[in-house]
């Protein structure tokens, strides 16, 4: 079976007036279907880069990144905009709408997406969000929402399109150990449940445990893929 | 295409973004309400102005009226012989002629004795040159000597005329030349004139000494019932001369009001008012957009992140706008209303709020507050979910 997220060979540089910054080198990883792979790494080793190349962020122009099947380098906006439809991406701060309450929030992901009522959108984020735990925070908008439930608001936003892959990035940086902990825990259990594949990026060590497989990212270069 | 989607969700989301931040909220209505009460008072003195100027005027009675072609308005004519006036008799059609003669003077305020310019008409009071019940009632009083009627809508400047009349005391003067006044009707004022007094040819001219009878400032002719207006004016202009001007009522009607919309820079500096108070408007919705887009670019960013297009914004920034642009006017509306009775109270003159002026003023302030948007759309592009992670 393919891979889910197959990249190849892929090079990245920031190029800053003539100077051109290299940040990924030839990198070459491949993700299975309901893998979950954790990429660490110093700060500045290009983790976040990478991430936002695979989740159709970015725009790379050397290499092979095909994500579901869609080529990715010189992709068009609307192959870009594709993938991040079918994508769902954990932010290290947790990016919820503060205008929004934890269920709009949610439903966000869901109004992209036609042939859905808006009462079928409410009770799939209520769904969802009672399945990371936060049943009775329906109602609240961030900032009545402690670090650990906004994120996992953040989770269930991420998760309620069952979306084939999850894409994370240090989404346990703003939180303590135990609801850092929790959080993951939380987002392993429903990826394994719907299937999805989880690349998450962090430094935070204690959270290694839920992974199938560390890659490491030094430099820009994978040490142990 | 199904249209949740497609508009009503990123209006959804422009709303509820809008009544998060109250204060903020306040401050943007603050803004186009501002814009808003500043158009529709320019709009409003503007019309008054229009009305205003044709007051008079619209009050005469008579089917062809003659001026000086070198005569701006009414208000500054250019005498011409009433021999000219006279010819006109000529024409089978022609029932009557009547000169009126006009000119500014200094009346003296009964109690203060401070000298006011107003407006004198002088005409044979058995003409009845004015539309005005009391003027015709008093045609055998104003014939005595040194008769005059005041007009009521006069400013309160010259002071409580009527009060004082009813006290006894009618007696002051015009041109330093002592006058009686014997009874009140109402015009109103106009950017020309103050204040207004009615009298007869012969007590004008003992009022203006300088004056002869033969130079007239405006003749009025009336024809047989029947008798074709624009026939008639087309035949006098062949058998008068050159200078005289003939007008129907309609266009003298528009011949004055023209003068104060456009020859007299009065019509441009409302005008000019007009656009400065949209320009202002602009201004401010502008910056509340611009900042509004750059408090929320993390969240766009986000969004974009997830999958919605650039063009879902776009929607959002002009969903904004209009809900501002509706939310200003109405309050706008309310507090312009209030202003123009207010207005009408210190300057006397008309002040119509129209329907048709309601809808101009919010097609004003909906395309100023998308013109706002537009330019503010740009700034999206700093919501790049790439160099924000």
């Amino acid at each position: 079976m393919s891979p889910i997220i197959d990249v190849r060979n892929l090079n990245f540089s920031f190029i800053n007036g003539e100077i051109a910054l290299p940040v990924l080198k030839n990198v070459t990883i491949p993700i299975h279907k309901g893998e979950i792979v954790i990429m660490t790494g110093p700060s500045g080793s290009g983790k976040t880069t990478f991430l936002t190349i695979v989740g159709g962020l970015r725009q790379a122009i050397d290499g092979s990144v095909k994500v579901l099947g869609q080529q990715l380098i010189n992709s068009t906006e609307q192959i870009k905009v594709n993938i991040r439809q079918q994508t769902g991406y954990i932010f290290q701060q947790h990016n919820l709408l503060k205008s929004l309450t934890a269920q709009q929030n949610v439903s966000m992901t869901l109004e992209m997406h036609n042939g859905m009522t808006e009462k079928e959108r409410l009770e799939r984020a209520t769904e969802m969000l009672r399945a990371v735990g936060m049943g009775d925070r329906l109602h609240h908008k961030p900032d009545q929402l402690s670090g650990g439930q906004r994120q996992r608001v953040s989770i269930a936003r991420a998760l309620v399109g069952q979306p084939k892959i999850v894409l994370a990035d240090e989404p346990t940086a703003s939180l303590d150990k135990q609801s850092g902990q929790e959080a993951v825990t939380i987002l392993k259990r429903l990826a394994k449940e719907s299937g999805a594949s989880i690349l998450l990026v962090t430094h935070d060590y204690r959270i290694l445990n839920i992974a199938d497989r560390v890659v490491e990212l030094e430099d820009g270069v994978i040490n142990n893929a | 295409m199904n249209i949740f989607p497609w508009y009503y969700s990123p209006a959804r989301l422009a709303w509820r973004q809008l009544i998060h931040d109250q204060t903020k909220l306040m401050a943007a209505i603050a803004g186009v309400l501002f814009a808003c009460v500043l158009v529709f008072m320019q709009l409003g003195f503007k019309d008054a102005l229009i009305a205003s100027a044709a007051t008079a005027p619209k009050k005469l009675s008579g089917d062809l009226f003659l001026m000086h072609k070198q005569s701006e308005a009414m208000w500054r004519p250019v005498t011409f012989k009433r021999n000219e006036l006279m010819r006109a008799l000529g024409h089978s059609a022609v029932a009557e002629v009547s000169p009126l003669y006009l000119g500014l003077a200094a009346f003296k305020t009964i109690e203060t004795n401070i000298k006011r310019t107003l407006m004198v008409y002088g005409f044979d009071p058995d003409a009845e040159l004015f539309d005005v019940e009391t003027i015709k009632n008093k045609r055998i009083e104003l014939r005595l000597k040194n008769t005059i009627i005041f007009d009521e809508y006069s400013r309160p400047e010259f002071g409580p005329v009527r009060q004082l009349f009813e006290a006894g005391r009618t007696e002051t003067e015009i041109n330093d030349y002592k006058i009686q006044i014997i009874d009140f009707f109402r015009l109103g004022i106009s950017f020309a004139a103050d204040g207004n007094v009615v009298t007869s040819d012969l007590n004008f001219m003992r009022m203006f000494p300088a004056r002869n009878p033969g130079d007239i400032d405006m003749g009025v002719i009336r024809l047989h019932p029947g008798a074709s207006i624009e026939q008639t004016k087309a035949d006098l202009d062949k058998q008068l001369n050159s200078f005289v001007n003939i007008f129907t009522f309609a266009e003298l009607i528009e011949f004055e009001t023209k003068y104060w919309t456009e020859t007299a820079p009065i019509g441009f500096i409302f005008g000019f008012g007009t656009v400065m108070g949209l320009i202002v408007g602009l201004v401010i919705v502008y910056q509340i957009l611009f900042t509004d887009i750059a408090n929320h670019r993390h969240e766009f960013a986000t969004l974009k992140a997830m999958g919605y297009k650039q063009s879902y914004f776009v929607r959002l920034v002009f969903a904004t706008a209009f809900f501002l642009a509706v939310l200003g006017f109405i309050p706008g509306l309310i507090l312009s209303i209030g202003l123009y009775h207010l207005a009408e109270s210190q300057m006397f003159m008309p002040m119509p709020i129209s329907f048709s002026k309601v809808m101009t003023v919010f097609l004003f302030i909906l395309s100023m507050c998308f013109t706002a948007g537009l330019l503010a759309i740009r700034k999206l592009k700093d919501a790049n979910p790439a160099d924000m992670f």
